[in-house]
């Protein structure tokens, strides 16, 4: 793939360019420019972490499954068995590998989001 | 049909406010692919009042929404107004002659609604320890109201809503494994049945006037309103989506499942056990998931335009980690 400039570099681009003409839009313009500049931020954390995130969420699945895949067919396979009841809260592992593979797709799409454990009583 | 709303407002200030009246600073504040919310205030010979306008952009079918139509919302406040439970006076429903079609114009309540201020700005420092009781306050008078027959309201259960969401989540086509790992876990654990109540619907930190002196002033947007489990409005404000960066601070960000349950009881709401809210905060995140799909696909099927919805598709994964937290704490 052609790196000069990157696909993550052209994006960040046209983040940048949305940010300096978003103080001349109105207010309703300046709100879904906001919201262009973040989506295209999202495509770049896709773009430098999708890959590994998508390989360790194949690994974390592995375990549960008792066999390797593509990750499309395991997670297929994994809704299929959560539907069924085959799967479920007490599978060991299963929670820590969900929690895994979550926080990496969080830190993609909103990595400022606060969550917390230990709100719950 | 496009409406010119700033023209239409100017003709409804006359029928409002008389002969001469006019609308200043006519705002759009918010608009997504169903409903517009305007700000606009009319000057009249009895001076200047602040109003809002809420009005549909979109063809409504009472039988396969969920919302109610604006006619009920406006009985929904009147009655719910009728029993203590603060929401913007009802000034006008609109009718053919506004030209604005299906509409309504209430009062504006001064205050915040953004939730981050709310949470986080020192000028709600003094009140905000406050909200928490007094939200569980005025959802026991909102539940304690009777269901106005004109609103028509539609009942559901944890069951039926499970059925409603996982249907939609279905033929969104996503495969998420938490979502269906929720499904599941709480059919599995549906609460027993208990006697149905008046609900608000999306009662949470964004649709809450908060006043920096006296605490909660208003409750907006009561089209999601319909017949249910009092832990359903209890466990929705809970949900971590609307606590805008204070997940230590359950209700809403700002306040204490304690404080909020004991405002109910205070103020004669039936007991509500943390359990049972806790599940239906569950099932909050678990619609809130579902719905972020559902405007996805809004903008996926051309519905809807804005970039604004297939952005929101990006936050189901929030409410994964939401669900993933209660799941682990075994709710």
């Amino acid at each position: 793939m052609i790196t000069h400039p990157k696909p993550e570099q052209l994006t960040e681009a046209v983040a940048r360019w949305i940010e300096q003409i978003r103080p001349q839009l109105d207010p309703r313009n300046q709100f879904l420019a906001r919201v262009a500049a973040n989506a295209l931020a999202a495509v770049s954390r896709e773009l430098t972490l999708g890959d590994e995130a998508k390989a360790a969420a194949v690994q974390r699945l592995e375990p549960i499954l008792g066999h390797g895949g593509s990750y499309d067919g395991l997670v297929w396979e994994l809704c299929e068995k959560l539907r069924a009841g085959e799967l479920g809260v007490d599978t060991p592992g299963l929670l820590a590998a969900l929690r895994g593979n979550v926080l990496d797709q969080l830190a993609i799409d909103q990595p400022a989001y606060k969550h917390d454990r230990s709100s719950l009583p | 049909m496009t409406v010119d709303v700033p023209a239409a407002l100017s003709r409804l200030a006359v029928r409002l406010a008389g002969e001469g009246a006019r609308v200043e600073a006519a705002q759009r504040l918010t608009g997504g692919a169903s409903m517009e919310t305007w700000a606009f205030a009319v000057e009249g010979r009895k001076g200047r009042e602040e109003l809002i306008l809420r009005r549909r952009t979109a063809p409504f079918d009472p039988e396969s929404s969920r919302s109610t139509s604006l006619a009920a919302e406006a009985a929904l406040i009147a009655a719910a107004r009728a029993n203590g439970a603060p929401a913007p006076p009802l000034v006008h429903l609109c009718d053919a002659a506004d030209g604005l079609g299906e509409a309504h114009v209430t009062r504006r309540v001064a205050g915040e609604t953004l939730g981050r201020k709310i949470n986080s700005d020192a000028k709600f420092d003094a009140v905000r320890p406050r909200l928490a009781r007094q939200c569980g306050e005025v959802l026991a008078k909102i539940h304690a109201t009777p269901p106005p027959a004109a609103a028509q309201l539609k009942a559901a259960d944890a069951a039926v809503e499970l059925d409603r969401y996982e249907e939609a989540y279905r033929a969104s086509g996503a495969e998420r494994p938490v979502l269906e790992l929720a499904f599941r876990y709480l059919r599995d654990h549906l609460p027993a049945p208990c006697a149905p109540v008046l609900l608000h619907g999306d009662f949470r930190n964004g649709n809450l006037i908060i006043d920096p002196q006296n605490g909660l002033a208003a409750v907006l947007d009561w089209e999601l309103s319909h017949i249910g489990d009092p832990a359903e409005d209890l466990g929705w404000i809970c949900v971590n989506s609307w606590r805008f960066g204070r997940p230590d601070r359950p209700v809403g960000g700002f306040g204490a499942y304690e404080d909020l349950l004991a405002g109910y009881e205070a103020a004669g709401g039936a007991p509500v056990r943390l359990a049972r809210l806790r599940y239906w905060q569950a099932l909050g995140s678990l619609k809130w998931g579902v719905m972020c799909l559902m405007m996805y696909a809004s903008w996926a099927t051309g519905v809807d335009a804005s970039v604004e919805r297939p952005m929101i598709g990006r936050r189901v994964s929030e409410t994964e980690i939401d669900l993933l937290n209660l799941l682990e704490a075994g709710l």
